[in-house]
């Protein structure tokens, strides 16, 4: 049987003000995890995230019950619990929506895991970008106070907890958790040499727990109906649902909440396909630091193990989708832009690296590569991989990589014809046909 | 210069209230830098010297916060910022059309202000709508899948003053000054203005409700688990 889709957190979205504590309570079943969890122990609430399997749904994919046990014994003083909400990475977009139309599961989430790791005041760190999304989640905590879902001795258990919904300003290298803690302290967001791990030594110093978005609002469901029926669900190491995002050149871009494991070509299929005449040309699995993939890669189950093996990540499921109009130059180009814009400067690989990558890539475009200058990015790609303190670097290096991997030939062009004249770019637009 | 008495004791009060949310004062450096955006529309010298002040930093600690952030301006901002997504996707679904546009009719280039103070135009990177692509930006309120005649009309409207609502956001875009004062954390009741989730968001949703596929029931035997073979 092909996969279907499972609506879980966007189960609620085409409700009337969904957003809203009253639509979370009576059609989501909203809170009700929140006080199951209450008459089980602390410990209990962990084993069970760890028994379902969820993986952190920020990229990484590192087991999140795991993460929360890594947190050392109580000493007595504050341990943090800090939501990435920094959602940036270029093809992600499944937070958002996810805040903008049901904040409540992601509260609700911040209340069970906070009591799980012993936190009393928690921290959910949005990107200032993203305004209306920011109001609504300001509004339910808000109103989680009001209902007793928040504060002091919550609904009589005992617990307190404080949540405070903190706005970002800006800048891409705050979705790296460290970065993120750094900003969250009111610095620069540069990322911090680990270890320590944020679990022993996080915000203030202090043992804390960095978990995405989606990671924390899929644990009241997980509490709610059992370590067992999340699963389940997946492939065995890759279990539970996720969000998968389409977008580019499809019929019908959006939000697909499935099972994970599920494959691209199925989920083109619901998607009405690459759009009318035309064909796939690459696609990234989760976001442009995820190696591209190609049309022989559709039925890859989107888990984390098959992606891995099929050479590039999981990442966050934001499949951006590019039919055969785009000029693959001319994404990676945009691409490099991003990175070298968004380095932090800290460390020399990556900001002299991606720097010099745009440049070399900047005369490939316009056809005046050198036959050196696809050594030239290889060469780049080696110093700038594994060589600095956080991830962002890395990621610089996939696009660059992978296409040249895929599609040499292009990079090859580059040294004679633009890529303006090989893809005409207003071809890929959407308007496209519209203005022919 | 130096803020008047009363815009002083005011912006003291509300940053007073920022640093109560956090267990040490440092935390509540960005929020404040929004606050100062808020009233002076842009991290002006005046600001940074606030902040400074209130939080025990030098100026040069807060100026080199402020100047790592994009969304911190070093000079009077419009009063409506219009942020063209140009990363990849959008760029290649249309993005660097609508900014060439925009810039030609605007007469102006990235982060760049007409000459009445109305709009500061913006290239942007990715800003979480991708299935929304191409995507522009007011005010840090949705505008999604535009093309060029549609964000010229759109920069028009903004420009004869009218107001412009976001295709899923608040009931209004509001001004620089107005968005900064919330992303400094103080509520202005919008919240529930505007509508849900639409267009893309709710593709998946609707072909579930279409087909009548739900999520599993908890306890089910495997024979209607979702769980494929790996």
């Amino acid at each position: 049987m092909a996969t279907t889709l499972t609506p879980i957190l966007s189960d609620v979205w085409d409700k009337d003000r969904s957003w809203t504590l009253d639509a979370y309570t009576e059609h989501a079943r909203g809170y009700e995890a929140l006080r199951t969890a209450l008459g089980r122990t602390p410990d209990e609430i962990v084993t069970t995230v760890k028994d379902s399997g969820l993986r952190g749904r920020g990229g990484a994919g590192f087991p999140t019950g795991m993460k929360w046990g890594f947190l050392p014994k109580p000493d007595g003083g504050p341990r943090y619990l800090v939501v990435n909400a920094d959602e940036s990475e270029p093809g992600t977009c499944k937070d958002t929506p996810l805040m903008y139309a049901n904040p409540h599961s992601l509260v609700e989430g911040v209340v069970i895991t906070s009591y799980a790791i012993g936190c009393n005041h928690a921290f959910i760190y949005i990107r200032g970008e993203i305004v209306h999304v920011y109001r609504r989640v300001l509004k339910a905590v808000a109103d989680a106070y009001a209902a007793g879902h928040l504060g002091k001795d919550i609904h009589g258990s005992g617990f307190d907890l404080d949540v405070t919904v903190h706005s970002g300003a800006g800048a891409y290298i705050c979705g790296e958790e460290t970065a993120l803690l750094d900003s969250l302290e009111g610095r620069r967001g540069q990322p911090r040499l680990k270890p320590p791990f944020p679990a022993v030594a996080g915000l203030y110093a202090r043992p804390t727990v960095v978990n995405n978005v989606e990671s924390i609002a899929s644990v009241p469901a997980i509490v709610l109906n059992g370590a067992r029926w999340f699963a389940d669900m997946g492939t065995e190491k890759s279990t539970g649902f996720g969000f998968f995002s389409l977008s580019g050149h499809v019929t019908r871009p959006g939000q697909f909440e499935a099972p994970l494991g599920i494959t691209l070509r199925e989920l083109l299929d619901m998607a009405g396909g690459v759009r009318e005449g035309h064909e796939l040309k690459f696609w990234t699995p989760g976001g442009s630091s995820t190696p591209i993939f190609t049309a022989e890669h559709l039925d890859v189950p989107l888990d984390f193990e098959a992606v891995g093996a099929a050479g590039s990540m999981l990442g966050t499921r934001a499949l951006q989708v590019f039919d055969e109009t785009t000029s693959v130059v001319r994404a990676v180009l945009r691409w490099t832009e991003f990175y070298a814009h968004e380095s932090c400067g800290k460390c020399t690989p990556c900001r002299e690296g991606t720097f010099w990558m745009k440049q070399v890539l900047r005369r490939i475009e316009a056809g005046q590569g050198t036959a050196q200058d696809i050594d030239t990015l290889l060469d780049t790609c080696d110093n700038i991989l594994g060589r600095s303190f956080c991830a962002l670097g890395d990621g610089a290096t996939s696009p660059v990589s992978s296409a040249i991997k895929y599609f040499r030939s292009e990079f090859e062009a580059g040294m004679t014809t633009p890529a303006w004249e090989l893809f005409p770019y207003e071809r890929s637009t959407v308007f496209a046909e519209v203005q022919a | 210069m130096a803020y008047d008495p009363q815009v002083r004791e005011r912006l003291v009060t509300d940053a007073q209230q920022i640093i109560a949310r956090y267990p040490q004062d440092r935390s509540a450096l960005l929020p404040m830098l929004h606050l100062v955006q808020s009233e002076d529309g842009y991290v002006s010298p005046d600001g940074i010297t606030l902040c400074a002040e209130l939080l025990d930093l030098t100026a040069a600690e807060v100026s080199a916060v402020a100047t790592f952030y994009t969304q911190y301006k070093r000079h009077p901002n419009g009063e409506y910022t219009v942020g063209v997504c140009t990363n990849t996707l959008c760029a290649v679904m249309g993005g660097d059309q609508i900014f060439s546009e925009l810039s030609s009719h605007l007469g102006v280039g990235h982060d760049e202000t007409t000459d009445d103070g109305r709009i500061t135009l913006e290239k942007l990177e990715c800003n979480a709508a991708c299935d929304f692509a191409p995507v522009v930006m007011v005010n840090w309120e949705f505008f999604d899948d535009q093309t060029p005649s549609s964000a010229t009309t759109l920069v028009d409207e903004i420009a004869a003053g009218r107001d412009v609502v976001p295709t899923r956001g608040a009931s209004k875009v509001c001004t620089f000054k107005q968005v900064s004062r919330v992303l400094a954390g103080f509520d202005d009741g919008l919240a529930d203005s505007g509508g849900g989730a639409n267009g893309a968001s709710l593709e998946g949703l609707r072909l579930s409700r279409e087909n009548d596929w739900r999520a599993p029931v908890p306890g089910s035997d495997s024979s209607t688990s979702t769980r494929k073979e790996a």
